[in-house]
């Protein structure tokens, strides 16, 4: 349990640590919530949707907590390539309590940085249905941060280096991304895409942040809770197993 | 007699590279130990079977008494290693790293504080202990290193070309202190190294190791009489040869490339 908790405490220290991480990590989602916010807005209003903003930054915010967590979970190669990952690795400690205090770093540490873009559209004029939205949209974000991070330690086990970062950034994160309806309303889409996004669990993740934060769900509280824990599941133990076999 | 380490037999083998070939030797409690060879000769991935990180394809290991394949938590608990690589976390500072390892060793809290700065104080890092580590030089790195190794009091110790990139003074005060805590605290040493001269300096026996095996092994007296030289290195160069070895640059390697040009 101790060891848990300080590896859990080092990836607080490191974050709180990298104002450049800070500031980058919220970067990329004001562009997104700005750009396509205030660009699309006016032709998804014209089409009876509604206001894009509303509709666009519970996506953002999902879309912030997966990057960083995914990342912190592939983040296992740089501490494989500078070498602190051996200190983990031969000290008297079971590997599954130092994958699972890492991957609560993680997850903590995404979830933080989701909460920080809250803030941030908050601040451009998104408005949540109301207050007690937001503390059951923390409760997805900390679950899709969890199966997301456990999922990047999966894949940072398998692989060895840095090329590995833009792989995962093309062939994975940006694909779920792009096919969970962060960006548009999933009804009426065309069939393969309708299958695509069914089949992404993101989608499940996104649709419960979004019910959660205005009140308009696709699916239900209830399935998109149980495609989380269900794949949360699958990552957690693929993820304990991959980091269990690495050999150095 | 009881023995801290002992090998029989012990092969590795990556696909079709035999990288150990079948090595044996045992080390006593309090004896400094020394594997000397080439680039590739095979030291690292012993070291590697040694402390855990990797499952030997033949042969047998027993780190006082125990087997790391079958009884690897309690092996963990009993030796220290100084890695090749570096293995600090840079954005921690040497404290926070000390801290971590002691928690995940289990060090008791009451005499982890007194270990922590008694060590310190030893190899002349109390005064910087706030300083996060990527402000560090290379040998204050490598001494943090072997009082991270220490802290948990192990009876072994590994080190792993530890004085690999340190300038003579930092190599100097380094085996001092190893000499100096293996005479205090009566803990056993297995290094690699290249440098001959600290071989011969620091060791009672040295292995001489070669594509995957060892070539002889002894006090420096008997090396050098078993191959009629004057000095280590004559009899390092008369057993492996003066063919020079090339080492294939590993990811690691080109990542710290990638690191040192980003850093301009």
């Amino acid at each position: 349990m101790n060891a848990i908790y300080v590896l859990w405490l080092r990836a607080l220290k490191q974050f709180s640590r990298s104002k450049a991480q800070i500031v980058s990590s919220v970067g990329q989602p004001l562009l997104y919530l700005l750009a396509l916010g205030f660009g699309l807005g006016p032709v998804f209003q014209r089409a009876g949707q509604g206001n894009y903003i509303q509709f666009i930054a519970p996506g953002v915010i999902t879309m912030t907590v997966l990057f960083s967590a995914m990342f912190s979970g592939i983040g296992l190669i740089w501490d494989r390539q500078f070498g602190f990952l051996k200190e983990t690795l031969v000290a008297p400690v079971p590997r599954i309590a130092v994958m699972l205090g890492r991957t609560l770093g993680g997850a903590t540490v995404a979830l933080m940085q989701g909460l920080l873009v809250l803030v941030l559209s908050m601040a451009i004029g998104f408005r949540p249905a109301h207050v007690a939205a937001i503390p059951e949209a923390i409760l997805y974000m900390m679950l899709i941060a969890f199966v997301f991070c456990a999922l990047g330690t999966a894949l940072g086990s398998r692989l060895e280096n840095m090329q590995a970062f833009p792989m995962v950034s093309s062939f994975v994160m940006m694909p779920m991304f792009f096919l969970s309806g962060a960006l548009y309303p999933l009804a009426g889409l065309p069939g393969a895409m309708k299958v695509v996004t069914a089949a992404n669990p993101l989608t499940y993740g996104v649709d419960g942040v979004r019910g959660a934060l205005i009140g308009t769900w696709h699916f239900s509280a209830g399935l998109d809770l149980l495609v989380l824990l269900g794949v949360g599941g699958l990552f957690v133990a693929l993820g304990a197993w991959s980091f269990s076999r690495i050999q150095l | 007699m009881h023995t801290m380490i002992e090998v029989d037999d012990l092969a590795c083998r990556f696909g079709d590279f035999e990288a150990v070939k079948g090595i044996s030797f045992h080390v006593a409690p309090g004896e400094i130990f020394a594997f000397l060879g080439p680039n590739g000769a095979g030291k690292t991935t012993t070291i590697k079977m040694l402390t855990t990180l990797l499952r030997p394809t033949r042969g047998s290991i027993r780190i006082d008494g125990l087997d790391p394949a079958t009884d690897s938590h309690e092996v963990r608990r009993r030796f220290g290693i100084v890695f090749q690589d570096p293995s600090l976390d840079s954005q921690l500072t040497a404290m926070e790293n000390l801290e971590l390892h002691a928690a995940l060793y289990s060090v008791p809290r009451a005499v982890r504080r007194e270990r922590i700065e008694k060590l310190m104080k030893q190899f002349e890092l109390w005064d910087k202990r706030d300083q996060l580590t990527m402000t560090y030089s290379g040998g204050m790195k490598r001494r943090l290193e072997i009082v991270r190794g220490f802290l948990h009091t192990p009876k072994v110790l590994f080190l792993d070309e530890p004085t690999l990139g340190l300038d003579p003074q930092s190599r100097h005060q380094l085996w001092n202190h190893v000499r100096a805590i293996n005479q205090s605290e009566g803990i056993t040493v297995f290094l690699t190294t290249h440098y001959m001269d600290e071989a011969e300096r620091v060791a009672q026996r040295i292995a001489i190791v070669d594509h995957g095996r060892i070539v002889a092994l002894g006090t420096l007296a008997e090396l050098k009489q078993q191959t009629q030289t004057e000095s280590l290195e004559a009899a390092f160069l008369k057993l492996t040869g003066t063919a020079v070895r090339d080492e294939t640059a590993g990811s690691a390697d080109a990542m710290r490339q990638i690191m040192k040009a980003w850093r301009r």
